[in-house]
């Protein structure tokens, strides 16, 4: 994903539009985009086109079904350690091999490293979490989910 | 809750994104040797049931602006917890709320809500906010700012099982 921020005037009403609408949802039916665009104003060819070139340019990170894995029967887990700074790099290095981890932030806290594991199944978060622990020497903290509330969070384009 | 096989040939065909043609569903549908109705009906029931949370755009907000955000952390009385919670992620600058296990001693905070703005002033501002919104309710409260992204990978889910 790109971090850069756009030029002000990168984007005209109409994509803002499309920017704001879309994020509420998108139809599922056999001509979404004549759906959608009958909202906006604008045709089906038009939609599609500025979709396109905004994914194009950035702009768009997704464009789609949102799925929640722990629904599919997936677990997430959200886990902290405490590294010491002289060994930052050699435990990213050794955190960042396991495919289960999803992201990894460096946090500035006493607690500075905080990822997120992924797995198809529960239990594989207890493995992969000692295996860390295994390979590292260091305590993972780990903080699953006990509730997650509804998300009223929009970007405003 | 669980999926069939051919709900996971469509989680799998759809997560890039759908595509960009005026039947998606259709197109799809063609990829998996489905009949549209059949996509579009899976996707409905696994929207109905949670797993398809919805069908939308997400905007990259880093290109619109939205640049700064940190994780923000609340010690809560456990009753209130969901109650405060709801309010909170309710807001619209709040990307994720969480109600999660403290690990005492080292780490007193139960509500984790990720706050975004244009700038790191914004999102103390916004902070602030929310401190307002709990009041006496949140003992203790810190916020951790990302100093670098270390890893960042899609969702990836395995064919089959």
């Amino acid at each position: 994903m790109k971090r850069a921020t756009l030029p002000t005037d990168a984007l005209d009403a109409t994509d803002r539009a499309i920017l704001n609408a879309l994020q509420e949802g998108f139809p599922l039916s056999h001509r979404p985009f004549v759906e959608a665009g009958r909202a906006l104003g604008i045709g089906e060819d038009e939609l599609i086109a500025r979709i396109r070139n905004l994914r194009e340019e950035g702009v768009i990170t997704r464009f789609g079904p949102f799925f929640d894995v722990e629904a599919m029967g997936g677990a997430f887990c959200l886990c902290a350690m405490a590294v010491p700074a002289e060994r930052f790099e050699k435990v990213v290095t050794l955190v960042n091999a396991h495919p289960e981890v999803a992201h990894n932030y460096e946090r500035a806290h006493r607690l500075n490293m905080w990822f997120v594991l992924a797995t198809d199944r529960p239990e594989g978060i207890e493995r992969v979490a000692r295996a860390i622990e295994a390979e590292t020497g260091l305590t993972v903290l780990r903080f699953p989910k006990l509730k997650e509330f509804f998300i009223g969070f929009r970007v405003k384009a | 809750m669980t999926i069939d096989a051919a709900d996971r040939r469509i989680i799998n065909a759809t997560q890039g994104g759908l595509p960009l043609t005026s039947e998606p569903y259709a197109e799809i549908a063609g990829w998996l040797g489905m009949s549209e109705a059949e996509v579009i009906d899976r996707l409905a029931a696994m929207q109905a049931r949670g797993i398809v949370r919805r069908v939308a755009l997400a905007p990259n907000h880093y290109a619109l602006g939205v640049t700064a955000n940190g994780m923000s952390v609340w010690d809560v009385a456990d009753d209130r917890a969901e109650d405060l919670g709801a309010r909170v992620g309710a807001l619209d600058y709040v990307s994720h709320c969480y109600l999660r296990p403290r690990a005492l001693p080292d780490w007193p905070y139960n509500l984790f809500a990720m706050i975004h703005g244009r700038t790191r002033a914004e999102v103390e501002a916004k902070r602030q906010e929310i401190a307002a919104l709990l009041g006496p309710d949140s003992r203790t409260s810190d916020i951790l700012y990302s100093t670098r992204i270390l890893k960042k990978t899609g969702l990836r889910l395995a064919d089959g099982g």
